[in-house]
């Protein structure tokens, strides 16, 4: 029973991985490239310990990302503006970790705490416009990655920039009591060579942490509870005591929290400010891993670690004047093929389920049969 | 000799284009000829069964309808009348039995065959798109059309020829949205004559009217019967029955218990009928009902967005250790009802007390807290989640109290102990607690609901259709259940349209008719007569 | 015939209007314009009426426009998406290279194509298996996002001019058009200064000079959107499919073909929309050259209340913004002054219905705006940029009571659910 039910929980994801390969090595033939020998170049060159490294950096915001875009999913509600949301959240986080000084320990908390609360913020303007006045979360929070850019534009030129030799606008370098060390130790430890020029981001531990207060919050607390059933079932929620519209803003406010801690794991890593060069995209990416993962928070970090390995094997490709493009068609194609394969599974499962339960009660007592 | 009834021309079988209307010259010129058999029925259901998996919803009903009459089919919830005109209608496909329109046999797979045979259904929930005009949702799917364009004045023209025929004139370039529910109505009514129907099915129609608009409904019934349109409608309201059918057919339990004239009937014979002339007797046992009230109800009223009275100045009080039933068709209130005392809907007036404090105004789960227990009318879509386990399901309504939940977490050992008590105490059939709801029967899934209820201990518990579409082992415990806690000193509020269930447990026995409380009755002396006509609306000389 | 109250019989002849539509936007006009060429005396510039403003408004709008339109298909046959961005996208890369290798009016035609195939992929995944929507449409906005990035990698080899993010000019370009003696002497009044006059000149010259025959065409589709939805057939049901599909469903309407309709031809205007950035201004595609034009499209799409004229009135808005950024900051200054004048407008018109809180917080807004225009002499381009999107929101917030989106959209429909 328990090994079928992780069968099942896996069949989705792994099916739409292989499909997804699958239309990569058509589009990659139709090319004219071999599909086998780009796949192998991918394998080989992500099985050391500099990739190895790389693909954690890269994994690691895609997870933070996936569990905020998660925490609006489980209860249905779409938080599209994530990417918003930890750009700025990561701008006024280096703006004030640069500018307000602080003794160790306390001046890494008041970087994250700036970062969750302007992440809360933003997110929770769009909960209280769709609480107040029924405006539509997709819509809004859309709109608001575009206001967020502009605002993080401005404020970059004018008001938060630093003198600096680059053309780069930046909030200025993070003094070094705010940076978060770095976990190169734990691959060497192992006796593997130490990776080169990329470091294990020391966020990864916040990230886990994280992960964890996920799966507490979301299932091992009546808070948790009332958000999913919310999602499951408004009607039986709503009998059950459940305040729909303190959900729905508590819930976006959460969501952006845990948004704006996506950026720390760059900003309090190597590139210890925010530039004009801060990583983007990583707020819609992290949608595919959360539905890639199923919103479960061990299948996110699968997903994120999936996509992170993608990311990074996809240098060697260049190198080997494959377009590394395909990739990100692989990606794409896994998102639309993962909630495509879900729907059937799930249906599957469901069927299953009935059918087993009424065999167990017959092979019991025999009286009741399912209705 | 054969009668020849007569229909608007323009019907096609697909509905794909429509031919235009074109005038003749007299009376009802642009009909074409019907020719019907010789023995002149409009419609008859001959022997018609249809069952569902655990239900025999029509049991070799018969049915005749004569041509350009008005007939109509009365019955409780649950009587097999909507399943009977659905078949009629093409929408289900009857098992045994015949159907035979205007004298021919007739097989239909669709609405589109019974619309082809000139038959429409006015539903009770309208099929009606808001934001289209009522010209546009009369002509969808059966456009006139020139080219691609369609035929807006030739469909106007023709929209406002039935209109005034009938006496039912809407302006066609209205937006649906702006009509008063009676309006709306004659929309789905013009929708159907648009397309040719001679043979009209209404369902509930006076359901949502008010009592003006019932009157103008029916006058426009008689003018389309006096023009040769034959009319079947269902209703459980017999004073207005009375009042407009040439004959009417009474169903109860799947079967057809007689078909009367309306001359040869009362509305008390006619309730007697349709309720059955055996009510159970109702157990005799020592009587547990205190003198400490547990819920009071003041003056609730309650209007609806368009107006509509939805609960009209209800009171009610209720002691520990009686179960007050409330009796009555579905949709007169009862759901309002038991929306306002959970705190899901905020009345306009009225207050609702528990153990003499004012509850008016807390939040749903505080009255959950403060001890109101609830079963609720549709556990699919507010008592149950079909895709969790038991034991979170086992938390529904109580997730805020021990043994569910310490400080802000689930306290996991305490929710599946209480889950597992539930289990073993109400007897839930099931292979283990981690199952998910929908694996289980309908009547272990009652079950359960009602043993997590009980074991919260609350101090008055809203009982909605307890038995309802469960088997009959599970409804007996399930009764067993509601006698012991009420002993126990439990006050219940028993909402239900199972008159045995009603009459066997209550200790008073309520009637709610369009919002208001119209009886009190004690249910050991209270004959079907009386019963039936407090809920169907009748006035009762008292 | 019983006597009891009825409603008052509704009027049978549609009822005459004391303004006939055409007066009505008459009047609008000349006040507008009146008003605009006041504002810029006070302010100091010309460009608020420019034939050069204008003509770059309208070529501007018309992208925004094919898009909105295109969400219109789909939202009025009950299918979000959001994944107009990528169709768009795709309408760049294929209109580019369709453009390259044959021609520009080639290039038109796979525009729509490939925004089509993404706006199929759509459909596939909503209609036929169920799939969220928003989710869908994200993932083809990813998707569509990579595959061009890959296919210009594979398809711009070295030499050819172009590379992984850009393509190699077109051949050729889309014809323009002038109208031959009214641009000259409208531009001749333009030139003289006057009042009133030269601007609607200039208004006039920018609609009528260097027009290309593909703005004429996306233009055209306002109305022939609006003929296609209200007066035929096909277009009842596609409405009727996004109102209430369980009605048009009982009807013998086939709700799963309509929406698919709907969807395929919303990816393909987004193509074409798409392939007008590339055709008649860039002349090359260029990665992130929508640069969210999809989205503003969508909110185009909910300011005009899910109608072509709204849709072609918001995106005109968008438009005439852009161009004013683009032509010369101090115009954007200009506009404050502009929105503070129309705000105090309404306020003294909801003052007039007697609404005081309405009318109250647009007067303080109205202020708001004035002291903004005195106080500084320009506005940053970054607020510009975020203009229609702010936009967007405001009218969201204001309205979303009273905005009528088709009420089955979004719902998932499954054959045969009874409701």
């Amino acid at each position: 029973m328990k090994v079928s039910k992780i069968f099942f929980s896996l069949l989705a994801p792994v099916s739409a991985i292989i499909f997804s390969l699958g239309v990569g090595a058509i589009v990659l033939l139709i090319v004219g490239i071999n599909p086998l020998d780009a796949y192998g170049q991918m394998v080989s060159f992500s099985a050391d310990s500099t990739s190895f490294a790389s693909s954690i950096n890269k994994a690691v915001p895609l997870y933070v990302s996936a569990v905020a875009v998660a925490i609006g999913f489980q209860m249905n509600l779409f938080n599209i503006g994530v990417e918003g949301q930890y750009l700025i959240a990561a701008m006024f986080a280096g703006w004030v970790g640069t500018n307000v000084v602080l003794w160790g320990p306390l001046h890494i908390t008041v970087i994250i705490l700036t970062a969750v609360i302007v992440g809360a913020i933003w997110a929770g303007i769009a909960g209280a416009l769709k609480v107040t006045r029924g405006v539509n979360e997709v819509i809004s929070t859309i709109m608001l990655n575009f206001i967020a850019f502009s605002a993080i534009a401005y404020l970059l030129a004018n008001t938060f920039s630093v003198e600096s030799e680059s053309l780069n606008l930046s909030t200025g370098k993070l003094p070094d009591s705010a940076l978060l060390p770095n976990l190169n130790f734990l691959i060497t430890m192992f006796g593997f060579n130490e990776p080169r020029g990329i470091e294990i981001p020391g966020f990864l531990v916040i990230a886990i942490l994280l992960g964890i207060a996920y799966y507490v919050l979301v299932w091992r607390t009546r808070f948790g509870f009332e958000l999913r059933i919310s999602g499951m079932n408004p009607g039986s929620a709503r009998m059950a005591g459940v305040n729909p519209k303190k959900m729905v803003f508590y819930t976006m406010l959460l969501s952006g929290g845990v948004a704006g801690l996506i950026g720390l794991s760059t900003l309090m890593g190597k590139l210890g400010a925010y530039t004009q060069d801060f990583p983007r995209g990583i707020g819609f990416t992290g949608i595919a891993v959360a539905l890639l993962g199923r919103n479960h928070p061990v299948g996110m970090a699968l997903g994120a670690l999936l996509f992170g390995v993608m990311d990074r094997a996809a240098l060697v490709l260049k190198l080997e004047g494959i377009p590394e493009e395909i990739v990100v068609i692989i990606q794409g194609v896994i998102v639309l093929a993962v909630v495509v394969a879900y729907e059937i599974v799930g249906r599957i499962v469901a069927a299953r389920e009935v059918t087993a339960a009424a065999e167990a009660l017959k092979a019991s007592n025999g009286a009741e049969v399912a209705a | 000799m054969s009668r020849v009834l007569s229909r608007p021309v323009g019907i096609l079988g697909d509905g794909d284009s429509a031919t235009l209307w074109h005038s003749g010259t007299e009376g009802a010129s642009h009909r074409q000829e019907w020719v019907v058999a010789d023995n002149g029925r409009a419609v008859e259901l001959i022997a018609i069964t249809k069952t569902y998996p655990g239900v025999i919803a029509n049991d070799k009903v018969n049915l005749s309808v004569g041509l350009g009459e008005i007939h109509a089919i009365v019955g409780e919830n649950g009587a097999g009348k909507s399943t009977l005109m659905n078949m009629l209608y093409g929408m289900q496909i009857p098992d045994s039995g015949e159907i035979k329109v205007r004298g021919e046999l007739e097989h239909f797979r669709s609405p589109k065959d019974a619309i082809a045979h000139g038959i429409g259904m006015v539903h009770q929930h309208f099929m009606l798109a808001d934001n289209l005009t009522v010209l546009e949702n009369i002509v969808l799917g059966f456009e006139p059309k020139s080219g691609m364009r369609i035929d807006f004045d030739g469909a106007r023209k023709k929209i406002i020829e039935i209109g005034s025929r009938y006496g039912m004139t809407l302006d066609p370039d209205t937006l649906v949205e702006h009509l008063s529910v009676g309006q709306r109505q004659r929309v789905e009514i013009l929708k159907v004559l648009f397309r040719g129907a001679t043979i009209l099915i209404l369902d509930e129609p006076t359901a949502v009217l008010v009592p003006q608009e019932v009157d103008e409904l029916f006058d426009n019934l008689k003018v389309l019967r006096d023009d040769g349109v034959t009319l079947i409608f269902i209703s459980h309201k017999l004073d207005e029955v009375l009042s407009v059918a040439n004959s009417i057919t009474v169903m109860r339990g799947g079967k057809t218990v007689a078909t009367v004239l309306p001359q040869d009937v009362d509305a008390g014979q006619l309730a007697e009928l349709m309720v059955g002339s055996e009510l159970p007797v109702p157990e005799t046992t020592a009587s547990t009902v205190t003198d400490h009230v547990a819920l009071e109800v003041r003056n609730l009223t309650h209007r609806s967005n368009d107006d509509r009275t939805l609960l009209d100045d209800v009171n009610l009080t209720i002691r520990n250790g009686e179960i007050v039933g409330i009796a009555g068709v579905e949709g007169n209130g009862q759901s309002e009802l038991i929306d306002a005392l959970m705190g899901i809907i905020d009345p306009e007036t009225g207050s609702v007390l528990l153990n003499g404090e004012d509850i008016s105004t807390r939040h749903t789960i505080d009255r959950h807290e403060a001890g109101i227990g609830i079963i609720p009318e549709d556990r699919h879509r507010q008592g149950l989640l079909l895709s969790a386990p038991l034991w979170e399901n086992v938390m529904l309504g109580h997730q805020s109290q021990a043994p569910f939940v310490r400080g802000p977490f689930i306290d996991m050992k305490g929710t599946r102990s209480a889950t597992e008590e539930v289990v073993e105490r109400f007897d839930v059939k099931t292979p283990n607690i981690d199952v998910p709801a929908h694996a289980l029967s309908g009547g272990n899934q009652q079950k359960m609901i009602v043993g997590k209820e009980m074991l919260a201990e609350p101090d008055v518990l809203i009982a909605a259709h307890p038995t309802r579409g469960i088997d009959v082992g599970a409804q007996s415990a399930v009764w067993d259940e509601l006698r012991a806690a009420r002993q126990g000193g439990l006050a219940v509020l028993l909402i239900s349209a199972d008159l045995d269930e009603l009459i066997g447990l209550s200790d008073t026995l309520l009637v709610i008719f369009d919002g208001k409380i119209v009886a009190s009755l004690d249910p050991g002396d209270v004959t079907p007569e009386i019963l039936g006509s407090y809920m169907t609306g009748v006035k009762v000389a008292s | 015939m019983t006597t009891t109250t009825r409603e008052p019989m509704v009027e049978m002849d549609g009822g005459k209007q004391k303004w006939s539509k055409w007066g009505l936007m008459l009047v609008i006009f000349l006040v507008s314009m009146i008003g605009l060429s006041a504002i810029q005396e006070i302010a100091g510039t010309s460009q608020l009426t420019s034939s050069g403003t204008w003509g770059a408004a309208l070529r501007l709008t018309v992208p925004i426009l094919l898009a909105g339109l295109g969400g219109l298909y789909s939202e009025r046959a009950g299918v979000v998406n959001i994944g107009l961005e990528g169709m768009m996208i795709a309408g760049t890369w294929f209109g580019a290279w369709a453009g390259w290798q044959f021609g520009p009016w080639w290039g038109v035609a796979f525009g729509i194509l490939g925004g089509a195939f993404f706006g199929l992929i759509h459909a596939v995944a909503t209609v036929t298996f169920g799939v969220d929507q928003i989710v869908s449409g994200v993932a083809i906005n990813l998707l569509a996002a990579g595959a061009m990035r890959f296919l210009s990698v594979v398809t711009y080899t070295i030499g050819s001019g172009g590379g992984a993010t850009q393509s190699p000019r077109i051949q050729g370009f889309i014809q323009t058009f002038d109208i031959p003696l009214l641009s000259p002497f409208l531009q001749s009044i333009e030139d003289k200064e006057w009042f009133f006059f030269s601007d609607t000149a200039g208004m006039l010259g920018g609609f009528t000079t260097n027009v290309s025959w593909l703005t004429v065409i996306g233009l055209l589709a306002v109305p022939i959107t609006t003929w296609l939805l209200w007066k035929t057939a096909w277009g009842l049901r596609l409405r009727s499919v996004g109102e209430n599909p369980w009605a048009a469903e009982s009807l013998g309407v086939p709700v799963m073909r309509m929406k698919y309709w709907g969807v395929v031809i919303s990816g393909a205007l987004s193509g074409l929309g798409g392939a007008y950035l590339v055709l008649v201004q860039a002349g090359i595609y260029r990665e992130g050259q929508t640069g969210g034009r999809g989205f503003i499209g969508l909110g185009a799409l909910i300011f005009g209340n899910w109608i072509p004229s709204g849709v072609l009135a918001g995106a005109g808005l968008f438009g005439y913004a852009d161009a004013l950024r683009l032509r010369q900051a101090s115009a954007v200054h200009a506009l404050l002054l502009l929105i503070a004048v129309l705000l105090a407008a309404f306020a003294l018109w909801k003052l007039y219905q007697k609404s005081y809180t309405a009318a109250v917080s647009m007067g303080v807004f109205a202020i708001l705006f004035y002291l903004w225009w005195a106080l500084t002499d320009e506005v940053a381009t970054e607020v510009v940029t975020a203009t229609p999107y702010i936009a967007t929101l405001l009218v969201l917030s204001l309205a979303s009571q009273r905005l009528r989106m088709p009420a089955a959209d979004g719902i998932p429909y499954r054959k045969g659910e009874a409701h």
